[in-house]
Order: C-alpha cells, then sequence, then structure tokens
C-alpha cells in the first residue's frame, strides 16, 4: 500500500510540474490497467535487483548536466586543447575543424551566415558549437563519454576540459587563450541559449 | 527394405543443388539501390515443381529466393539503414528489416554481462539482470519507432526517382515485449521529487537523453522482446527504452543506465541534434512527439502500375499521439479525398494499413494519403509545413506526399503538395 501511494504522489507530482510531457494527448496507461491485472502482486515490489557497486556505478556515472554540477577537478587551457585536437580530433573533424558532416560535424569556426539563429531559412547553413549549442557543459559532457571516435572515454579530465576551452575559443564564445576549470565552465553563457524554448511537440509552444 | 532408387538420389542432389545454387544467385546478384529490385538473372526452379519433391527442413527459415527485401543504405557506422516499405505487407515490419539508426554503431553486448542500473532521486539504487527484469509481469505491445529524421530528404529536395524507402523507410513497427518502467520506478522508489531521468546506453557514444518522468507512468517500457524473440542487435539487444509515440533516437538502445534527477541533462542529442529551428529565429527542443503521416507504398516508384482496370493502393499510417482515426486517399492529385478502409486492429502509437481500390483508365494523376488521429491532427501538405516552420527545420516531417502515374504506368515521387 505505502507503494501504492507513492507511485500515485509521482504521477500526480510529475503531471502537474512537468510541461514537457503532460500534453501527450493520448495514454495508453499501461502502468495502471496492468497493475490491476497482476492479481496477487497487488502493488507489492518483487524484491529483484541487487545494490549497485559504488565504484563501479561512480565510473558509470560521469554525466555533466546544464549547471555543471558533477563537473570534476582539473584544469585545461585552450591551447593544450589546439595540440590535441590535431592529434586526437583532426582526423575526423578535420585540421581546420570543417569535419565531414553529417557522421562528422563542423567543430571549429562560426559561419557568419548563420549568425542570427535563421537556420529555418536555409537548410544549408552549418549548425556550429557556437552559433548553436546552447550549454558549454555539453561539450565537456559529450568529448568525455563518447569521443574520441578510435578510442571513446580515454581522454583525462584535463584534456577534455582543454578541447572544450579550445572548441569554445575558435567559436569566438571565449577568449582564445582561455583556461578552463569547473568554475569558470560553469560560468560560460552560449550566445544562443535563449532562442531554445521547451516544447512537448514541434511548434506547440508557439 | 527396397534400395533406393536412383531417381530419388538424383531428386535429392537436385534439391540440394537448387538450395547452394539458390544462395550462389543471390549472394551474387547486384547490391540494390533503395531496396530496388536488382534486374539480375532470376533464381532458378525446375520447370514443375510438382513433379519432385521439394527441400528439406531446415534450422533457420530463409526468404523465398524470389524475395530480396533489403534495407539501404548500409555499410555505416556513424549512419542509417531504411526500411524496405514497398517490399512489406501488414504493419508488422520483420525484424531483420527494422531500420537502423546508430551513433556509433552496433555493440556487441554478452546479455549475461549487461546489466541495468536505476539510481538518483531514488529510495534503493538497484542493478538489474536481464534474467531479473524477465521476473516481473511482462507486457506486450504493438508500437512503431520513427527516427525524427524519417522524410528530410523527401521534405527538403523531393525527386521523381524516390522511392517509399527513400522517402520514409525510418519507421518500423514492432510486437515488443517488456515490463512497464513504472514497475521498475516501484522497485527502486522513486522519489515523488524525480521531474526527468536519464537514459544512457551501453554503446560507444553512452548515448543519453533526459526524459520527462510522465512518460514512465504512462506508457513507457524497458524491452527485450521483438516479434517473439529477442531484440536484434540492431534494436538494442539486450535491451532498450521503448517510449511509445516518440521519436526514436531517445527510445535509447542497450540500456544500461537510468539516473532520476529534477532537471533535464542537456545532453548533445537534445541540444544540438534533434531540436526543431523555428522561421522566429527560435527553437524547440524536447519535442517527442511524432506527428500523423502516411506514405501510399503499393504503387511506388520504381514499380509500374500495369495495367488499366481495378489495382489496391495501399500504405501505412501512424500517429505518435494515439490512434489513426482516418486515412484519405486522393486519386486526383488533391481535388478530391475519399476515406480509405483501414485493415485489420487499429492500437494507439502503432501503424495501420489502409487500403483504397482505384480504377486507373490509363490517365495521368497523382495518388495522395493524409492520416488523421484521435486528437484530431492531420498531415498537412508540404507547403503549408514549408509555411510554418521553414525549409530548414530540421526534424519531425509529417507532409502529405504521393505518386505520379504517368500515361505508361510509370510512377514517380510527388513530394511538392
Amino acid at each position: 500500500m505505502r507503494h501504492s501511494l507513492i507511485l500515485l504522489s509521482c504521477t500526480v507530482g510529475a503531471l502537474s510540474a512537468c510541461s514537457a510531457s503532460d500534453a501527450t494527448p493520448h495514454s495508453t496507461a499501461i502502468a495502471s490497467a496492468d497493475y490491476a491485472a497482476f492479481g496477487p502482486m497487488d502493488g507489492a515490489r518483487l524484491g529483484l535487483g541487487r545494490t549497485p557497486d559504488k565504484t563501479v556505478l561512480a565510473a558509470m556515472d560521469t554525466d555533466i548536466d546544464a549547471k555543471g554540477t558533477a563537473l570534476p577537478a582539473g584544469r585545461g587551457s585552450a591551447e593544450d586543447g589546439k595540440r590535441l585536437y590535431a592529434q586526437q580530433c583532426a582526423m575526423c573533424h578535420a585540421p581546420d575543424g570543417r569535419g565531414m558532416p553529417p557522421a562528422f560535424p563542423r567543430l571549429l569556426g562560426r559561419d557568419p551566415k548563420a549568425e542570427g539563429f535563421v537556420f529555418a531559412a536555409d537548410p544549408k547553413l552549418p549548425h556550429t558549437i557556437g552559433n548553436y549549442w546552447p550549454y558549454a557543459t555539453t561539450l565537456f559532457d559529450y568529448i568525455k563519454r563518447a569521443m574520441p571516435l578510435t578510442a571513446p572515454g580515454s581522454l583525462t579530465d584535463a584534456q577534455v576540459y582543454a578541447l572544450t576551452a579550445y572548441l569554445l575559443a575558435e567559436d569566438d564564445v571565449i577568449p582564445k587563450g582561455t583556461t578552463l576549470d569547473a568554475t569558470s565552465l560553469r560560468a560560460v553563457k552560449m550566445p544562443y541559449v535563449d532562442r531554445f524554448l521547451w516544447s512537448d511537440e514541434v511548434g506547440a509552444s508557439r | 527394405m527396397s534400395t533406393p532408387d536412383t531417381s530419388v538420389t538424383r531428386r535429392d542432389l537436385l534439391v540440394g543443388a537448387a538450395g547452394a545454387l539458390g544462395g550462389a544467385v543471390l549472394a551474387g546478384l547486384p547490391v540494390s539501390v533503395d531496396g530496388q529490385e536488382a534486374a539480375a538473372a532470376r533464381p532458378t526452379v525446375p520447370a514443375d515443381p510438382t513433379k519432385l519433391q521439394g527441400g528439406v527442413t531446415t534450422q533457420v527459415g530463409t526468404r523465398s529466393p524470389f524475395e530480396t527485401p533489403t534495407r539501404a543504405p548500409y555499410g555505416e557506422t556513424v549512419g542509417n539503414s531504411l526500411t524496405p516499405l514497398q517490399d512489406l505487407t501488414g504493419v508488422i515490419t520483420p525484424s531483420d528489416l527494422h531500420f537502423e539508426r546508430h551513433h556509433a554503431g552496433i555493440p556487441a553486448i554478452d546479455p549475461e554481462r549487461h546489466t541495468l542500473t536505476i539510481h538518483g532521486l531514488v529510495d534503493r539504487p538497484l542493478t538489474f539482470t536481464l534474467d531479473d527484469l524477465k521476473r516481473f509481469p511482462q507486457v506486450v505491445r504493438t508500437y512503431f519507432i520513427e527516427c525524427s529524421g524519417n522524410g528530410r530528404a523527401a521534405y527538403r529536395d523531393p525527386k521523381p526517382d524516390m522511392t517509399p524507402q527513400k522517402v520514409s523507410g525510418m519507421i518500423s513497427t514492432s510486437e515488443w515485449t517488456g515490463v512497464p518502467l513504472a514497475t521498475l520506478f516501484r522497485e527502486v522508489g522513486a522519489s515523488p521529487k524525480a521531474k526527468w531521468f536519464l537514459a544512457e546506453g551501453g554503446d560507444a557514444c553512452l548515448m543519453t537523453r533526459s526524459v520527462p518522468i510522465a512518460k514512465a507512468y504512462d506508457d513507457a517500457m524497458i524491452v527485450w522482446a521483438q516479434n517473439g524473440e529477442p531484440l536484434r542487435p540492431a534494436q538494442g539487444y539486450p535491451m532498450r527504452l521503448l517510449l511509445p509515440g516518440w521519436e526514436g533516437n531517445i527510445n535509447v538502445k542497450w540500456l544500461r543506465r537510468l539516473e532520476l534527477g529534477m532537471a533535464p541533462w542537456m545532453t548533445r542529442w537534445e541540444t544540438s541534434k534533434y531540436t526543431d529551428p523555428r522561421p522566429d529565429h527560435k527553437a524547440d527542443m524536447f519535442t517527442f512527439v511524432q506527428q500523423p503521416k502516411s506514405i501510399i507504398t503499393a504503387p511506388g516508384h520504381p514499380r509500374e502500375v500495369k495495367g488499366r482496370g481495378w489495382h489496391a493502393v495501399n500504405g501505412l499510417a501512424w500517429s505518435g499521439k494515439g490512434k489513426i482515426t482516418r486515412v484519405e486517399v486522393s486519386i486526383d492529385g488533391g481535388k478530391s479525398w475519399s476515406d480509405a478502409e483501414i485493415l485489420g486492429e487499429v492500437r494507439p502509437k502503432a501503424a495501420v494499413r489502409f487500403q483504397q481500390m482505384w480504377e486507373w483508365k490509363g490517365q495521368e494523376t497523382i495518388l495522395l494519403s493524409r492520416a488523421t488521429d484521435e486528437t484530431g491532427a492531420v498531415q498537412p501538405t508540404r507547403t503549408a509545413l514549408i509555411a510554418k516552420r521553414g525549409i530548414g527545420t530540421d526534424y519531425h516531417f509529417n507532409q502529405i506526399v504521393g505518386w505520379k502515374v504517368e500515361r505508361t504506368g510509370k510512377v514517380f515521387f510527388h513530394g511538392e503538395t
């Protein structure tokens, strides 16, 4: 019974507070319908699963949210990032950062034609870090979890800070020569962050 | 006991030879482009199959050598392969033809070593094995999955030689078996404070997407089976997140971790990708729901309309918002519309097959289809969609599409609706 109450309060809480999904018009309501059919369980826990090993979980739990809450210690300079880029990134994203879209996106430099967030008018305008990405913390998260392609997850935190600094500096988001750490990365405001609207359906927030 | 007569021996040899030959012929076929059947030599079969014994039973079935549906393109690590819609009937997509979209290839995973950990704002963080998940009460549901980029090329740059596969091949429908996510959230004691959860895949990019928690208490599932057997590796073996009706990317494959939290994480995939630029110089994000959509798959380029008279025009319709309530077909380029028959059961967030009988009198015409769902949402024309969202919009293309039939019976894509 206690868990039924938790479930109910979760549902109500989520629906009232979560604008991004409460407008989903059709609910097939698996949860409630099928619980009713589960008979003898009557909402009980099954007691399955085991407590995760703290070390194993910590190794997996590397996600960095938009506030940069879990950014690790360490620091890296745009200069170091430039060297790393040549060694680790240029083979896919090209020495000049043009990339090979769509598999390997453009990473360096902003196209003046693509300023002002005019992407809806022309599909050829490149979405780049400086002219599109709303959060700088996302760069750290993604580089650390997925790059480089040939050895994902192999970069140290200092290297990830350095590459983040280099990419942001090359896109004129931060001054050239900047060194980033957790505090300074949290403080970076991306140029077009205010253009992003939360909508549960395309066009719905108009 | 009689001595085996020589004709039986010869028959056995023939059967064996035919099997081997069939395989060899298939393997030697030119690679098809967009699922178009190669015009190469037809497989060899006996002139009269009623006059000799047929092939033997096999461990794993194969298609008739005359049927060669293929996904296209293929061979990409960071890329996609599209379902050959023109080769399929009904609503279930054969598992080996389910479209693919991978961002770091298909990981090779040992199901005995793979686990799902749920943590964050929960009473009890827990790690589940696949065997653990299978002990929970299971549900079986039929849902489509559609890549939110499906139809991009046909929207931005429609070309006459586009096939149903090329136009809209990133939609597939399967019967899925799994456990409601709500069941697992109850098991870990999800906190009422949690508003979002992060889903993380076990591929080389550790795919991450943020999901509003209400979806977990609606119809979200963790699934491990597809069309009666374990998931295909390309569909997330051994387990994936299934968020019915929502864009493909968020149905995280090879799922290994769910973290409950207060706010979306703003991962690369929900910020720099999978956001929808708008004409007012803004962008919509978290646009999860796939809009109502349909496509006629027969006829469709390059197959010709063979012969005047009656033809069964048919295709697929689907909506991420719920049930399809109506599919209309126009046989005169949109001047008039009539309701098509919907074949079989209509299920929410699953494709339906529609059909309309059409008498072709040899004239040039355009065939179109238009879907409506239970929320009243209707497929717009391409012109209307461009006016509303711009030619550079990046995802969620649900414009009306169709086929131009020429007097010769040749069929070409008609995308400029």
